[in-house]
């Protein structure tokens, strides 16, 4: 333990480097599709078609009751066997991802979506514009906006979650640093560097977070 | 222009409203008025479906608002309609209020929609605040935008769901005066308010509700000079009395 190795991590930068952008990708990909999808989810919960809101709903509590490394699996396997032919290990990550958090983005979409008045909407109504004008002019943009550090706790917490396409042998920053760590016998460094990014990545993001709350609520 | 016909309207057990007949013609100022809770913001909603009756007909210039195979977008296009509180979009500028409906639903192009927008500002004395931000503004400014917005789309109706209830009393006058010119030009109007100088300024008839009951239709002269009813004095009389 007394020689801790900086040479090892300075050596295997630029594999990491590829890694970390593998994951930045993939976070930053999961995220904008996760909040499209969610949206979508949102907007049919709270569309008042009880078929609609039940699907959405439905969907939404079974995808929160499955561990996401589950889900992750599910669509390793499946997807190519429904597509009948292989899509890779990242798209097949990537749709898990987009998924599973557009349940999580489903939810804080309704709430930014019930924390818009209803007066905002009838006035988008008395001036003749339809539901879909309403929500995409009026509601939405509002709706965003009041949920933004909320969304992006979430995509922190998504870009945690991204090591674990670890098994599905993608090679992201954790597997990148995992695989340095194996052959070159330097455990201790790797995973502590690992750790050391990744918290200095999502504090970085916590407090942009803290920040952004500060700049909407005054 | 509008007629109410003997509509009913429940929440749940409740009757907010009981067999409520009454009409606008064109050109005409009518004020609803009434304690609070009397179901006169409830009333002026259903006018446009805003809510809906479960019993009775609203008309507008023959197309029947509570007939479910009615039109009620484009309906609503041409019926404007100012809120107690605004309702403008916080994350548009004032250009963008203005635009926004008129670009939509009017598909006007942008040039016309801002050649608008601009006129009817420098009606309600706004024009310097064009790009402002509703939140940058008071209420009584706010108000007047509203007022812009509804007019920009050239509505054959203007309905006011208490428009001067949520603003400091220095501004009140501000927004009245602008509802005034309006009556003056000739505009069709439905005015829920508290504001019995008005009422009694500009409007042809005033109507008077209490628990969900119309209990007086009448010309405003007959209405302040010589209320029918025992409740409508005595809402005069709390009314105009300090």
């Amino acid at each position: 333990m007394g020689d801790f190795d900086f040479g090892v991590i300075i050596q295997s930068l630029p594999f990491l480097g590829e890694g970390m952008l593998l994951s930045l990708w993939l976070t930053f990909l999961a995220i904008i599709g996760g909040i499209i999808l969610g949206t979508l989810l949102a907007l049919a919960r709270l569309s008042g078609i009880a078929p609609l809101s039940l699907l959405a709903a439905g969907y939404v509590n079974l995808i929160r009751s499955v561990p996401l490394l589950l889900v992750l699996f599910w669509f390793y396997f499946l997807v190519p066997l429904a597509l009948g032919r292989p899509i890779g290990s990242f798209y097949s990550a990537l749709i898990a991802f987009v998924m599973f958090e557009a349940a999580y983005y489903s939810e804080i979409m309704r709430a930014g979506i019930q924390s818009v008045r209803r007066g905002q909407v009838q006035a988008g109504q008395s001036t003749g514009m339809n539901y879909w004008q309403i929500q995409r002019y009026v509601v939405l943009p509002q709706a965003f906006r009041n949920m933004i550090p909320i969304l992006v706790s979430q995509g922190i917490i998504l870009f945690q979650d991204t090591s674990l396409v670890y098994v599905v042998s993608l090679q992201d920053f954790m597997t990148s640093s995992s695989i340095v760590a194996k052959t070159e016998g330097r455990l201790v460094e790797m995973y502590v560097f690992a750790a050391f990014v990744y918290f200095v990545i999502c504090l970085t993001g916590s407090i942009y977070v803290r920040r952004l709350k500060e700049r909407i609520s005054v | 222009m509008i007629k109410i016909d003997s509509i009913s309207k429940w929440y749940g057990d409740f009757q907010v409203l009981t067999d409520c007949s009454t009409s606008v013609r064109q050109k005409e100022v009518v004020v609803v008025c009434g304690p609070s809770g009397s179901g006169k913001s409830t009333l002026i909603k259903c006018v446009n479906g805003l809510e809906p009756v479960q019993k009775g007909t609203i008309t507008i210039e023959d197309q029947v608002i509570t007939d479910k195979s009615t039109n009620l977008t484009a309906l609503r296009s041409r019926i404007g309609m100012v809120f107690q509180h605004f309702e403008l979009y916080p994350h548009m500028s004032v250009r963008e209020n203005l635009c926004l409906a008129q670009e939509k639903v009017l598909k006007r192009s942008r040039d016309e929609a801002v050649a608008r927008a601009e006129s009817l500002l420098n009606r309600v004395d706004l024009i310097d605040h064009i790009d402002k931000y509703p939140g940058n503004l008071s209420g009584g400014q706010q108000q007047r935008v509203a007022i812009a917005r509804s007019l920009a789309m050239d509505p054959i109706v203007m309905l006011f769901d208490e428009p001067t209830s949520a603003l400091d009393p220095e501004m009140i006058n501000e927004v009245l005066d602008v509802m005034i010119e309006l009556a003056k030009e000739g505009m069709t109007m439905m005015v829920v308010t508290h504001e019995m100088g008005f009422a009694r300024k500009v409007a042809d008839r005033v109507v008077f509700m209490d628990e969900g009951i119309i209990i007086e239709d009448r010309p405003t002269a007959d209405f302040f000079g010589n209320p029918e009813s025992d409740r409508a004095r005595d809402f005069l009389s709390k009314i105009l009395n300090h």
